[in-house]
């Protein structure tokens, strides 16, 4: 599973900018799934997020006290995690600063 | 049409006519029986008229012979209970049924049929042998030739498909409400590949190549007509098929020869097609899900425009990345991979197509060849060459040595 982090997840990049980043992001996983590598993934939508923290206390947004966000993951089918790390240099989210791909091999 | 015409046009339209309807009123586990009387009632027409002329209504006659050897079935079947039930027997005789030969009743068999042949205990590949046989009247011959295969190995595929449906006792009727969906799914997968057999066959036959085209398109009209089947999904299937129908006329020169996609004249594309298409496209784009259907009909859709321009592949492009992740085929990384070209350029076509490890595909190493073509002619002339070896058709073969000549 490749987990993309942001940084800062509050800065909102202007919508042309959303969309160049959206056709790399689908060209970026179309070449994984022209390899019949992917397995599934998903974005994670910022609209009505909630953090759930201690004692149930509810604060509306991810990006409360941490600067990271969780944009999204996709399931990749990698021989090995080099493989798969592989897959996520390739990836437009690195081109942001501070941005990284968590590569975790999925437990059975 | 003249009359050593008329008979094999009349099998083509009336044979899964007859077929459909007697197998309704006999059984579906009857389809052998149903399909002799068929037989049997054009091995009549075939006796009759070259002596007798051709009836003023060939139709009518061919469904009055039809009707009386059903009739003379009928009876023979109840001749075994005669003596038991013989005062019972005069009370019905007088009203044996007549085979229904309406319009209604025909329609309403070949979809019965149609949900039976495509039923999932079958295996793919008999459920479409199955389907060209009795719901288009092809020939054994014909499916063997479009399968690229023989006469045995199709009459084997039919049989056991036969067989199959005794026994797990498949009837003909509608599936319920309830499980019309998961069973369409089937139908459309099946009337999917009909079509593909007839875009893409290996067979050189390209009359008998559109005919299976055709009987797919009719055939998934047929869902269209019937509400409870005239779901999004069918209607995407259909305008897929009427978006590469629309480019028969100007797929073959006057040799017969196949014309690729780029040397086509677009003047001849069907825009009528083109716009039923369009139509149908729209009608599929509703509710919240996607199927392989509405990517690859709108991939077929772009290519309805012949100019080719960034907005053109670029739309391409991201079609082909959603379909890959919900329908893999290598057919569909070869292509992606070519509107990556089209779309980014071939630097970055190359890192792709460099990914995909099909070095067995002849197209692989004929894409390949061209995107290397003017950055490295050691390199393209090589993949053409290993294409040339793979090539498995007389065109293709014909294409990658004018490449190679070229270089």
């Amino acid at each position: 599973m490749l987990i993309f982090r942001h940084q800062d997840g509050s800065k909102l990049a202007s919508p042309e900018q959303m969309q160049v980043w959206m056709k790399q992001t689908m060209d970026w996983i179309g070449g994984i799934a022209a390899q019949n590598k992917y397995v599934g993934g998903h974005g994670l939508s910022f609209d009505n997020a909630r953090t759930v923290g201690h004692g149930g206390v509810v604060t509306n947004g991810p990006f409360g006290d941490i600067k990271e966000t969780l944009g999204g993951y996709i399931i990749v089918k990698a021989a090995s995690p080099d493989e798969a790390a592989e897959f996520a240099k390739g990836s437009p989210i690195l081109q942001g600063e501070g941005n990284t791909i968590e590569v975790r091999r999925m437990a059975h | 049409m003249s009359q050593p015409d008329l008979i094999p046009h009349l099998f083509r339209t009336e044979f899964r006519k007859l077929t459909a309807v007697l197998c309704r009123q006999f059984g579906f586990e009857q389809l052998d029986l149903a399909e002799d009387i068929a037989g049997d009632t054009f091995l009549a027409a075939l006796e009759n008229w070259p002596y007798k002329g051709v009836p003023k209504n060939p139709v009518a006659w061919l469904y009055s012979v039809a009707k009386n050897k059903a009739r003379n079935q009928l009876l023979r079947q109840q001749g075994f209970h005669q003596k038991i039930a013989l005062a019972l027997l005069a009370a019905t005789s007088a009203s044996t049924p007549e085979l229904d030969l309406s319009e209604e009743n025909i329609g309403d068999s070949q979809l019965q049929m149609l949900f039976a042949v495509c039923h999932p205990a079958i295996p793919q590949e008999s459920q479409i042998a199955l389907a060209l046989r009795v719901l288009c009247g092809f020939g054994i011959d014909e499916i063997a030739n479009a399968f690229l295969s023989n006469r045995e190995t199709i009459a084997k595929r039919l049989s056991r498909a036969k067989e199959k449906l005794r026994e797990e006792n498949i009837v003909m009727e509608l599936p319920p409400p309830s499980g019309i969906a998961q069973r369409l799914a089937t139908v459309l997968i099946s009337l999917y590949l009909v079509f593909n057999e007839g875009y893409y066959s290996e067979t050189s036959d390209i009359v008998l190549r559109e005919d299976l085209c055709l009987e797919a398109i009719r055939l998934t009209q047929m869902l269209i007509d019937y509400p409870p089947t005239d779901l999004p999904d069918t209607n995407a299937l259909m305008a897929l098929m009427c978006f590469h129908a629309s480019r028969f006329p100007a797929r073959k020169d006057a040799a017969g020869e196949l014309v690729l996609y780029a040397d086509q004249d677009e003047n001849l594309w069907d825009q009528s097609l083109i716009s039923r298409g369009a139509w149908h496209l729209k009608r599929a784009s509703t509710g919240n899900a996607y199927s392989k259907y509405h990517l690859e009909a709108g991939i077929a859709y772009w290519h309805t425009i012949k100019e080719d321009t960034k907005e053109k592949w670029e739309n391409i492009l991201q079609l082909y990345n959603r379909l890959l992740q919900i329908a893999y085929s290598p057919v569909a990384a070869l292509n992606r991979t070519y509107a990556l070209w089209k779309a980014n350029g071939k630097q970055e076509a190359i890192r792709a197509a460099e990914q995909l490890k099909l070095d067995k595909n002849p197209y692989y190493h004929t894409l390949l060849g061209e995107l290397y073509l003017d950055s490295d002619r050691e390199r393209s002339r090589s993949h053409f060459e290993q294409g040339l070896l793979l090539a498995r058709t007389e065109a293709d073969k014909k294409m990658l040595a004018k490449k190679l000549a070229a270089i």
